[in-house]
């Protein structure tokens, strides 16, 4: 993986910036020694680390703009960054761009029960949001594992999911409306608390844009009301076909569970070694089926999802009979990256997504790569939206095991697309999948989304060697090669 | 010479767009035209259907995922939909009858209906069309709007070049949300051909609970109630005496009515319509008049106001759609009462949605200023092609969203030859 090699002309401007910088906010909000600098050096992949050119932490949109427009002005790149909780490697700083910490961006600024929607600047964290309106019964519904820390800002770039987005939708699902900053220091204001934002969707392509077009500052999002109730079911299979074929059946019964998860058996091991949730150590593949609502409507259909297992062969079947063995029941599940932390010295954690039907394959294959780059690998997979998470074991101290792994890891992405999925369900391309992009794409479908960004970002200062493969610049792409010729087709049926 | 492309072929569709670049000559894009009538007026000699690009090509229930022909019938897709018990849970409208009403001379029977005996299906438009506009039912501010379900697909922007983004699965952030933009964007971006969208089962029950008498303010403030329990409610719309007159359910009752919709296995649906009523009989509303109703009558009912079908339109009526924060409906009606007394109005998704039927030639201005203390938007949705042409059909942006927008649609179309001028007369 390789970055784009620092500009040695925003290099030597650095004295210059620093002063620009100092003038505008206080110092102790601008980072530029080497011990600040290394706090910002990486997010959550931390397999990638780089230290910025310098750390800013604006307190205000006009400070921001501010930041904003220097380093525009001085063509220097510009990287944001929330809580750093990426897995991709979204807020990776650059050695010659200035890292723009939106962590003061911490303050709600509006509860509107009565419209159902919470504003908040970009830096509040996604649990603070539920927090916020929890003592009315409302939350907000994605729920991202790092929910206790990432930032609601970040959520947006990423258009973070969490196991309840089958039924709850993702982000871009959730938003109403949003506050940015161009490069060029402009101010968008995007949607607000009607849905439907007007004009062309920006709100809609801006989640999960992964920083590429503008700086979120401040954020609308729909709260929900809290289900009456929810409860799960503890399902274990002898292989992960029975298990497959279950999940199929609760969809095709009509059934969307507020959760689906499917684990398979190191991780039952893992976690039952861990934390003790009970699961049982028999099941080749167990599944947690979680139903939340109206109390009458969960008890049906969770025994629906109990008959349909029992009739394909569900070799351990449970379900929750109080609030504390549901969450005992997704104990294991939420512990399953500590869980598998102890017995690994690294991991490396894929989001490849597949059509659900392609999973039994897909492990299959999985188990062959596992023997051929000698690396272990288990899975965690949200089985109702076909969202795979393998987790590949190495050991960074031994010379070579990273760069197997992500052979490895590529390799089960690249199959992902090759059986009709997706290279990132949710955790979001940044550098770690980039230069997977054009087992997807194609050079005419990456040249449009770069086209996008240039609308934005026309100098391509904004976050760039994330995202996409190769940097074109804007002029070269917006080039139209025209031919003058006749009418086409004269052979079409025409009126 | 007029002309009207039909392409087969995605080559085909390059080849026709390539050549309209190249003379920066205009194209009309559109489906099966069920739509025509919503926008500003396209000035293109030349038309480009994409009618020849019909056909699911991929259908998984178990995966929740339909690929299809952009051309395809809306009511094809439905009704396959239907044999395996599901749907597009966006509950795309159909307003033909809106458009036709407003192009044609006023006739006895501009409202009659045009139908197809299935049910949920319609004979207007295309999947491609209803992605391409955005349009969404009742249902929406539970399940999301069409962008939501829109998950991919195939298209040729205005250079003539193939492209796709997003993708076949429910799950998917790589790379920009395309889906998203092309979205609303009224085929000023690309000609779609392949659409990939989610669908979801067919709730087991439908039964909705019928509130009479009630002004707009208590009925907003019911609906907010009633939206921000957990009673799930996935209908929620008032329709004022007049309005309710027209409808062959409820016309009967003489009053108001305020409809939420349940839905779901028949158990629950009873239970929580039940909790409902207590609910909103303890907020300070003991002794409300009600009454449920059961399917069929409860499709019928959500199929008119999904349709408009309540509303009156033709001759010299216009139809208006506000977008705006719930909450703030009672106000921009009474806003509104005092601008012309012959308005008449229906609040949807629980006050997040306000359709008008207004007197021609009412101030777009005056109208939308009504929206400014909440925020929101409004759409002229159907009038004569001559006041299309005069007022912004589409909310005016402010200068620095507009320059945004301008350069959006210069990225996929640099020439302007997909429908140019149908959003906004500068792009």
């Amino acid at each position: 993986m390789q970055m784009p090699a620092p500009e040695p002309g925003i290099l030597a401007q650095r004295d210059a910036l620093l002063a620009e910088l100092r003038a505008l906010l206080p110092a102790a909000r601008v980072i530029a020694d080497a011990a600040g600098l290394r706090a910002y050096a990486c997010d959550a992949l931390t397999a990638y680390r780089e230290e910025p050119l310098v750390a800013v932490l604006p307190d205000t949109v006009a400070e921001l703009a501010g930041v904003l427009a220097i380093c525009h002005r001085r063509s220097i790149k510009v990287v944001a960054r929330g809580a750093g909780t990426s897995l991709s490697g979204g807020a990776l700083p650059l050695a010659d761009a200035v890292l723009i910490g939106l962590g003061r961006f911490n303050r709600i600024l509006d509860i509107d029960y009565a419209n159902r929607c919470i504003t908040a600047q970009s830096g509040v964290t996604n649990l603070a949001l539920s927090e916020a309106v929890c003592a009315r019964n409302f939350y907000y519904a994605p729920d991202p594992s790092s929910q206790i820390a990432c930032t609601i800002g970040g959520n947006v770039a990423e258009n973070s999911g969490g196991v309840h987005c089958l039924k709850y939708g993702m982000t871009t699902n959730n938003l109403l409306g949003l506050e940015m900053v161009l490069l060029d220091g402009t101010v968008i204001r995007l949607g607000g608390k009607h849905m439907d934002a007007d004009g062309y969707d920006l709100l809609g392509l801006l989640t999960g844009s992964e920083g590429l077009l503008g700086v979120i500052t401040e954020v609308t999002v729909r709260i929900l009301p809290r289900p009456e109730t929810a409860r799960a079911a503890l399902l274990g299979f002898a292989s992960n076909e029975d298990a497959g074929r279950v999940v199929a059946a609760i969809i095709a019964a009509g059934i969307i569970p507020a959760g689906l998860e499917m684990m398979d058996r190191f991780i039952v091991a893992a976690t039952e070694a861990f934390c003790h949730p009970g699961y049982p150590l028999d099941a080749e593949a167990l599944l947690i089926v979680e139903l939340d609502g109206p109390a009458a409507e969960v008890d049906h259909l969770l025994e629906r999802v109990v008959a349909i297992a029992r009739a394909n062969g569900a070799t351990s079947v449970r379900a929750s009979t109080s609030e504390a063995e549901r969450l005992l029941f997704w104990l294991g599940r939420k512990s399953a990256f500590p869980a598998v932390g102890r017995l690994s010295p690294d991991y490396l954690c894929m989001d490849g997504t597949i059509p659900r039907h392609q999973l039994p394959h897909v492990l299959q294959c999985m188990a062959q790569m596992s023997q051929k780059y000698g690396l272990r690998v288990t899975n965690v997979f949200h089985a109702g939206d076909g969202n795979l998470h393998p987790l590949i074991l190495y050991d960074a101290n031994v010379p070579g095991e990273l760069a197997r792994a992500e052979a490895f890891g590529a390799e089960i992405l690249t199959l992902c697309v090759a059986v009709g999925g997706v290279l990132t369900g949710e955790h979001g391309v940044g550098v770690e999948k980039r230069d997977l992009m054009g087992t997807m794409f194609d050079a005419d479908d990456l040249a449009q989304q770069m086209r996008v960004k240039c609308a934005f970002d026309p100098e391509g200062r904004l976050n760039p060697g994330k995202v996409f493969p190769q940097l074109h610049r804007c002029a070269e792409l917006g080039r139209l090669h025209v031919h003058h010729g006749q009418i086409p087709f004269p052979h079409l049926p025409r009126l | 010479m007029a002309t009207v492309f039909t392409p087969h072929r995605p080559e085909e569709l390059s080849e026709i767009v390539r050549w309209a670049a190249a003379n920066a000559t205009p194209l009309r894009v559109l489906g099966r035209d069920s739509k025509g009538g919503l926008g500003r007026p396209v000035p293109a000699e030349h038309e480009l259907s994409l009618a020849g690009f019909s056909g699911v090509s991929g259908y998984e229930p178990s995966e929740l995922i339909l690929t299809a022909g952009a051309g395809t019938p809306l009511a094809e897709i439905e009704a396959l939909l239907a044999e395996n018990g599901q749907m597009l849970a966006f509950e795309p409208p159909d307003h033909a009858r809106l458009f036709r009403a407003s192009t044609s001379p006023p006739t006895g029977n501009a409202e009659q209906p045009e139908r197809t005996g299935t049910f949920g299906a319609t004979l207007g438009g295309t999947l491609g069309g209803t992605v391409a506009s955005n349009l969404s039912g009742p249902r929406r501010f539970l399940a999301g709007a069409a962008r939501d379900h829109f998950l991919g697909f195939r298209a040729v922007n205005g250079r003539g070049e193939a492209f796709k983004a997003g993708g076949r699965v429910v799950k998917n952030v790589t790379g920009f949300d395309l889906p998203k933009l092309l979205a609303g964007s009224w085929g000023t971006l690309a000609a779609l051909w392949e659409v990939t969208v989610k669908v979801m089962p067919v709730p087991e029950f439908s039964c909705t609970l019928l509130v009479f008498g009630l002004d707009d303010t208590g009925a907003n403030r019911l609906m907010s109630t009633a939206a921000a329990s957990a009673h799930v409610v996935s209908g929620a719309a008032h329709l004022p005496a007049r309005v309710a007159a027209r409808s062959a359910v409820v016309k009967a009752t003489g009053q108001a009515v305020t409809a939420l919709r349940v839905e779901g296995p028949e158990l629950s649906t009873r239970h929580r319509v039940a909790a409902l009523k207590t609910l909103l009989a303890d907020g300070g509303r003991a002794g409300i008049e009600c009454d449920e109703l059961d399917n069929p009558a409860t499709l019928v009912l959500w199929r008119e106001i999904r349709d408009l079908a309540l509303l009156p339109v033709g001759g010299e009526r216009e139809i208006w759609r506000l977008a705006l924060p719930p909450a703030s409906a009672p106000g921009v009606i009474a806003h509104l009462e005092t601008m012309a007394s012959a308005i008449a109005w229906l609040q949807d998704q629980a006050g997040g949605a306000l359709w008008l039927s207004c007197p021609a030639g009412i101030s777009d201005a005056q109208l939308r200023s009504a929206l400014l203390p909440g925020g929101g938007h409004a759409t002229l949705w159907c009038a004569s092609a001559a006041r299309r042409a005069a007022v912004p059909v589409f909310h005016p942006q402010p200068p620095a969203l507009a320059a945004l927008t301008r350069r959006v649609k210069a990225s996929f179309d640099p020439r302007a030859v997909l429908n140019p001028g149908r959003m906004y007369s500068d792009i």
